[in-house]
């Protein structure tokens, strides 16, 4: 059965595309037909992300009004055949994502694929609730520092009351992705640690992305973190929080944090 | 504690952590009720009119969150001669 996911946030800027990208291509690497929906319409980035900037003809909204048929819009990964994008509108506003609209094509999508990753734009406002509107389960990223903290508090009151799910009185899956996470930084006390970020929002968590060099590759690259290199250290975070999502029990690890004697001292005297 | 631990300032995480569960614990409290203050504001303008003749601009509500408690201020201004007409 199809399950629909979205990556939200609240704030921007904190990774919810490059998780998308990546959680995305990490499922379709397990050989699940996966889709993943740009919601941030005026401001797409999932197609460049992706690499299928240049391959875009329709989009979401074409769909919505009618202009064009979903798989006309929908766009088949080149290294993937499981891994497909349905991109945002570049051009027109964001008003033009309808309830009704955005309640048939995830119905339509509910019928061809395993997964519908969706990626919701910062904020509160009609793109990210319409992005959360009909999901199964969320990945809520957020980045180890107040405001992101702050602002994921915010959106997980918001799925537990406006989404479809909700309404009907059950409950929207939720999952902490937490990304950019220093574990050096973190042990010296200068950032939240894994367990004060969980402590404060109480949902479980998914996964734990480290902060890399690895993630900036990919994007300039055209290619998700885990397709990209699959065995960088984002990359295997990435993975491994796409297997927990299919319900397999993965043992978590924090990234960077096996450090010997020497990586320890020089660890802690550099930055 | 490394050597380098010993003689650095105070570290700024378990601030960011306290100054969160301060600040989370009210707004989880107040879900919704952004607007509370002004929807009071006016029912309770409408109940002292029914029986006073008040300036809107003389009834003031304000809400003040301390740690523990919370607490409303409710202003009225009445005029003297307002008084004379509820007889």
């Amino acid at each position: 059965m199809a399950k629909v996911v979205v990556v939200t946030s609240g704030k921007g800027g904190v990774g919810k595309t490059t998780s998308t990208a990546a959680l995305g291509a990490a499922l379709a690497q397990r050989n699940e037909k996966t889709v993943v929906v740009d919601f941030d319409v005026g401001l797409r980035n999932l197609d460049l992300v992706m690499g299928a900037e240049r391959r875009v003809v329709y989009d979401l909204v074409n769909v919505i009004q009618g202009d064009a048929k979903l798989p006309q819009a929908l766009i088949r990964d080149k290294r993937l055949d499981t891994l497909f994008l349905l991109p945002a509108s570049q051009t027109r506003d964001k008003d033009s994502l309808t309830p009704e609209g955005v309640e048939r094509v995830m119905a339509e999508l509910r019928k061809h694929f395993d997964w519908i990753i969706c990626d919701s734009p910062a904020g509160i406002e009609r793109g990210a609730t319409l992005a959360m509107r009909h999901a199964d389960l969320a990945v809520i990223v957020t980045n180890p520092e107040v405001s992101s903290v702050r602002d994921s508090d915010r959106i997980i009151g918001l799925l537990d009351a406006k989404t479809e799910r909700a309404e009907r009185g059950e409950r929207v899956e939720k999952h902490l992705l937490l990304t950019r996470y220093d574990a050096v930084r973190a042990e010296r006390g200068d950032m939240l640690k894994v367990d004060d970020v969980l402590e404060i929002l109480s949902i479980p968590l998914i996964g734990i992305v480290p902060e890399s060099m690895d993630v900036l590759k990919a994007s300039n690259l055209g290619a998700p973190v885990t397709l990209a290199d699959s065995r960088s250290a984002p990359a295997l975070a990435y993975l491994d929080a796409a297997r927990r999502l299919a319900g397999e029990t993965v043992p978590m690890t924090i990234p960077g944090e096996k450090r010997g004697f020497l990586g320890k001292i020089f660890g802690r005297r550099a930055a | 504690m490394s050597i380098f631990r010993f003689f650095s300032k105070q570290t700024s995480a378990p601030t960011a952590r306290e100054r969160l569960q301060v600040l989370l614990a009210h707004e989880r409290a107040s879900v919704g009720q952004s607007d509370l203050v002004a929807v009071l504001r006016e029912e309770i303008l409408a109940v002292i009119a029914k029986h006073v003749q008040v300036d809107r601009d003389k009834v003031n509500v304000t809400m003040e969150r301390g740690e523990h408690v919370t607490t409303l201020e409710v202003d009225i201004e009445i005029p003297i001669k307002a008084g004379v007409r509820a007889a």
